[in-house]
């Protein structure tokens, strides 16, 4: 299913904006809200995993529904699970373009990354 | 013993109400604070000693040794970032702009991945604003514009603009016309009177009409306007034109999409306009507790607010080419000192993978991904808890932020100074 | 040190351009010293400027640099020895205003307009600002505690807010900017006259200047009410200065200097009843200046070219916005003022801004007694502060102001009276409008003169007033003035020749009034209310901390000279 997403503040991210590495944290951010009819439609249930990729990278989320989303908008907690998926172009203006990012996705069973995960072999990659 | 009127340190609200109950100098409760004010004030674990990363692992140091280093690898990039600065005191952030001046750096706060579009909109046409409290005392409309202060500044409602009751605003919220622009509903909109859903990416086009609208120009409106039908986009230009004080606060649901700075200069626009009909003021919503601080003292020390490139030791401004991610979408910075600010979960993913490729400098009380990929790790007091000092609420007003316990941890102002004795002793002994 | 061999004027101790040595000794004039000998044989030797009324820091003024990338680009310096990077033409930053002032000759310098609940940012700034000795004056006229006690004729009351508002924000003096107007511009509408009651009340503009004048006197305040009139640029305003000056002129000073003084007079001269027909009333203003001495005045003198307009008259700002469709700031401040800044371009071409600059001058130049006339350019409305050699070359030269009308709209002389106008300023009036009076007029005793125990303040330039004839030679004392021989600050050379040797922090001038206890109580049951009620901040953080002003010089005042009682 093709989606805009957009990332942003919640109370859950920003309670736990301060202890990153906490799993409170993990739970709170690395989520992606959809419409109640984009949950159904790709034969979301409690266990499933959402892919979200575009051509900036790929993440895989827990879904969550969010009754507040119209269909094909997808809503994730600002943080480095959403950013995966944002581009570095700042259009010349110096802030990139955090929210109506068009994405790709997808049901899966692979599991969330935790944070560590999401930053193994980062330092001094050559790659 | 029981500290009064405490002023939190988590979000732009700067709530100067907070009770906080101390115990042999550790904080036990916290009263009147919203959940983010509370997590904050009562506090998490922390990074307990400097690290330098030795082989690919954090290994422990004393301060001086990581006070060195950093100095090092500052003093030998040619371009280094100075970045974060929002989650620190104004007396820290005038020493990083010191330390930017004489090592030649880039000094850029989080504003350039928030509010830097609306900076570049007030530079274009300026702020008509206000203080929080013309808004309490005031505000019978109230527009939020592409935020959610529910999950962001959860006391805004009720200390300051839709709940809040004042001198010609007895009635509070009774009195008020609350409306909700946004691309989806939320725990804000949930206490609106108007909630009007745009499409993604269409502010711009939606301020426009209202525009267009606001000036009696209406029949140049299509029937629909970012899938909003023209009567209701007349409807919510009449409720504005009626207000006797009318208040937008607009936050990163405008900065951060498309268009980003043209909408907050069309936003901008539309309340200058609207004062000529009646009284209109406008206010971005900004997100950390004194990014309005590093802003403040920068534009002051420097003549420009953000994005300040220092490298050729005169103040060089141009987002787009100076701010934090542009050096590192093209590989512009060859080392970063980050303060205050968590750039690794905040930052578009490449952008971090340029920022893991260079020494990165750590200065925060706490771990997050920043310290996954950083060269130095120098754990700080944390400002507005255990370290007095200046804070810029989002309306530009400034307090100061209480100590209220003691901490054997240096402050962010006493580590950039010694961050910068290092440097000029390191350049003296190389030879002037 | 030992200043050698100067022509030496100190119109405050009757000192008019006499060749003496002068001796400092800890940052003082003294009779006797030894040591570094300066050579200043033949030069011009004056104290050092003093600034009554420049917008040097705070919230309007970083509002102004903050959306004005445009003015920080036109004024670059990169760091150098001891100087940090300046930017900025209209609203340098802060390095840049000390050292800009540093370099021509001024030490003292004071901001003009504070709201109370922001001063702690002004302090900020001022403390930013290196060399300079300062002060910020304090806003009251748009105040909601100012404006019930003077409802209800509490006198006593009002002072002691005067006192408790100074005290919070370590202010210098009772600034009042457009008063009742303010308020009203919290709801989009202005006062437009003395007697036009402010909405929700019940009192008028008059009746708070004339509550906030006697306020003043009981206090024994060093400086006077420092006033912004009411209609402040429309045309044919002069009729409100006239109605305002003479509200004042039966109030008694509670010290040895003025009733009011008017800021940049010039804004508030005008004739006409439109822009098409405007003129200058310059003459007539000056007329009541010439026969009366309860009032002075700073001129705000307007020159060509770029400037940026902040002030607290809000509604003007506005005005200005819609009359050049120029970007605007405003900000309104809780319980207190209302603001705005506007960037603005003076055009030779223009009438109306020749006009306007035509009026300066003839205030000046047709008022008699200089004491009661300061040189400023109401930085930056009027013009930029590092422009101040050209109004002063003007004022000296009728040759250099010939010339510039020649090149200014053909209309000009219809408007104003200034080609007729022979009258050249000489050095001693020139020393009594930037030094002397200014320090007496802000009731700063140790200021603007050279006398034994003043501060050693001293400016010495490159010109020899004996030799030289400023009405001929305007660009040798244009160019003189604009950067000194040498300036020295509390002893210290600190610029020779344009540049700056010593960067050492000045003193921040305060003013602690003591009121009686049982006025102060009376006040408190207000202020509790005020604050659980209206303001957005509680009691407890409002007033500035000792933390922002750690150089400060308190100036002692109260109901008795002595004040009965202090409080914390």
């Amino acid at each position: 299913m093709k989606a805009i997403m957009i990332s942003g503040r919640t109370l859950a991210q920003g309670a736990g904006c301060e202890c990153k590495m906490s799993p409170d944290f993990l739970k709170a951010v690395s989520v992606c809200h959809l419409s109640r009819e984009d949950y159904s439609s790709l034969g979301l249930s409690e266990g499933k995993n959402v892919l979200l990729k575009n051509d900036f990278g790929q993440a895989v989320l827990t879904p969550k529904v969010d009754a507040g989303l119209r269909q094909g908008m997808v809503f994730i907690p600002m943080g480095p699970w959403a950013n995966v998926l944002v581009g570095p172009d700042t259009g010349g203006c110096g802030t990139p373009h955090f929210k109506g990012v068009e994405v790709d996705v997808d049901a899966t069973d692979a599991p969330v990354r935790n944070i560590r995960d999401l930053f193994r072999g980062l330092w001094r990659a050559t790659a | 013993m029981i500290v009064e009127d405490a002023i939190c340190s988590f979000c732009g609200c700067l709530c100067d109400d907070i009770n906080v109950e101390v115990e042999e100098s550790k904080i036990k409760r916290v009263k009147h604070a919203c959940r983010l004010g509370s997590s904050k004030i009562l506090g998490h674990s922390r990074i307990k000693a400097p690290m330098i990363r030795r082989d690919g692992e954090l290994m422990e140091v004393s301060y001086q040794e990581a006070y060195d280093r950093a100095a090092e690898i500052l003093l030998h990039a040619q371009k280094p970032l100075l970045y974060g600065w929002a989650s620190t005191v104004c007396e820290a952030q005038k020493k990083g702009i010191l330390l930017a001046e004489e090592v030649g750096g880039v000094l850029d706060s989080t504003a350039t991945v928030c509010h830097g579009p609306s900076v570049i909109g007030i530079e274009e046409k300026g702020l008509p604003g206000a203080t929080l409290g013309q808004v309490k005392n005031r505000a019978d409309t109230i527009v939020f514009w592409g935020c959610n202060p529910a999950e962001a500044h959860p006391r805004h409602s009720l200390r300051y603009s839709s709940n809040v009751c004042g001198r010609f605003t007895p009635e509070g919220r009774e009195g008020r016309k609350i409306i909700v622009v946004d691309v989806r509903e939320t725990r804000t909109s949930k206490n609106a009177d108007e909630t009007v859903i745009i499409q993604p990416g269409t502010d711009y086009e939606v301020i426009s009409a209202l525009r267009m609208l606001v000036v009696g120009k209406g029949d140049v409106v299509p029937d629909e306007v970012g899938g909003v039908p023209k009567a209701e986009l007349d409807g919510l230009a009449k409720m504005l034109l009626a207000a006797r004080f009318g208040t937008v606060f607009f936050g990163l649901g405008i900065t951060h999409s498309r268009g980003r700075y043209k909408n907050i200069d069309n936003a901008l626009s539309l309340v200058a306009e609207l004062n000529s009909h009646t009284k209109f003021v406008i206010m971005p919503m900004r997100g950390h507790y004194n990014v309005g601080g590093i802003g403040q003292a920068l534009a002051w020390s420097s003549g420009f607010p953000m994005s300040v490139d220092f490298t050729r030791n005169a103040p060089y401004f141009n987002p787009g080419e100076t701010a934090a991610c542009d050096l590192l979408a093209k590989a512009d910075t060859d080392a970063a000192l980050i303060i205050a600010a968590d750039a690794a979960s905040n930052f578009p993913r490449a952008a971090v993978k340029a920022l893991a490729k260079i020494p990165v400098i750590q200065i925060d009380p706490y771990e997050n991904p920043t310290t996954l990929i950083a060269e130095v790790v120098i754990p700080s007091a944390i400002a507005g808890i255990e370290v007095a000092g200046t804070a810029y609420r989002m309306d530009g007003l400034a307090l100061r932020m209480r100590k209220l316990v003691d901490t054997s941890y240096p402050s962010d102002e006493e580590i950039l100074s010694h961050i910068l004795e290092s440097v000029r002793r390191m350049r003296a002994g190389e030879g002037a | 040190m030992i200043i050698k061999g100067g022509i030496v004027y100190d119109p405050a101790n009757d000192v008019f351009g006499e060749e003496m040595d002068l001796c400092v000794n800890e940052g003082r004039i003294v009779e006797d010293a030894k040591g570094e000998e300066i050579d200043a044989r033949g030069l011009l030797v004056m104290p050092g400027g003093v600034d009554a009324h420049s917008h040097i820091a705070g919230t309007k003024v970083n509002t102004g640099r903050i959306m004005r990338p445009d003015d920080a680009r036109l004024g670059i310096e990169p760091r150098s020895g001891v100087c940090r990077p300046s930017t900025g033409y209209t609203v340098p930053n802060c390095y840049a205003m000390g050292y800009r002032y540093a370099r021509m000759g001024y030490t003292t310098v004071f901001e003009a307009a504070t709201p109370i609940i922001e001063a702690r940012h002004t302090h900020e700034e001022l403390e930013e600002i290196p060399i300079l000795d300062k002060g910020a004056l304090t806003l009251f006229g748009n105040n909601w505690e100012v404006m019930e006690c003077v409802r209800d004729k509490d006198i006593s009351k009002l002072a002691a807010y005067v006192a408790w508002g100074l005290r919070s924000a370590r202010g210098y003096g009772v600034k009042i900017v457009n008063p009742g107007g303010g308020e009203a511009w919290g709801f989009g509408s202005n006062v437009k006259s003395l007697n036009d009651p402010v909405p929700s009340f019940d009192v008028t503009p008059a009746e708070i200047i004339a509550g906030l004048a006697r306020a003043n006197e009981m206090l024994h305040l060093p400086h006077s009410i420092h006033l912004h009139f009411n209609n402040l640029g429309k045309p044919g305003n002069y009729t409100t200065a006239l109605e305002t000056l003479e509200l004042l002129k039966d109030i008694k000073p509670g010290r040895m200097r003025q009733v009011v003084h008017v800021a940049h007079m010039q804004f508030s001269a005008y004739g006409g009843t439109s822009w098409r027909d405007f003129e200058s009333k310059a003459p007539v203003i000056a007329d009541y200046f010439n026969s009366h001495n309860h009032a002075t005045m700073d001129l705000g003198q307007l020159l060509f070219g770029s400037a940026t307009t902040m002030t607290a008259d809000a509604p003007l700002e506005y005005g200005n916005a819609r009359l050049t469709h120029n970007k605007w700031s405003n900000h309104d401040i809780e319980l207190e003022e209302s603001s705005g800044v506007v960037p603005m371009v003076y055009f030779r071409k223009m009438l109306v801004n020749a006009v306007q600059w035509a009026i300066g001058l003839e205030l000046a130049l047709l008022t008699r007694d200089p004491w009661k006339v300061l040189m400023t350019t109401d930085h930056p409305n009027g013009s930029p502060f590092i422009n101040y050699p050209e109004v002063i070359a003007l004022l000296m030269s009728k040759p250099k102001r010939d010339a510039e009308m020649a090149t200014l709209h053909e209309q000009l002389p219809k408007r104003t009276s200034l080609g007729g106008i022979e009258r050249e300023l000489d050095w001693t009036q020139i020393a009594i409008m930037t030094r002397a009076a200014p320090a007496r007029i802000l009731g700063l005793e140790d200021k603007g003169h050279l006398g034994p125990g003043a501060d050693a303040d001293i400016s010495i330039y490159n010109l020899r007033p004996e030799e030289v004839d400023p009405s001929q030679d305007h660009v040798l004392v244009k160019k003189a003035l604009a950067a000194a021989k040498y300036t020295i600050k509390s002893g210290i050379v600190v610029s020779q020749e344009g540049q700056i040797l010593a960067t050492p922090e000045g003193k921040t001038f305060w003013v602690d009034a003591g009121v009686p206890q049982a006025d102060m109580d009376r006040l408190m049951v207000d202020l509790q209310e005020k604050f659980e009620k209206y303001y957005s901040v509680r009691l407890s953080n409002y007033a500035v901390q000792d933390a922002y002003v750690p150089n400060p010089k308190v100036i002692r005042a109260g109901i008795k000279v002595e004040p009965m009682k202090e409080v914390a």
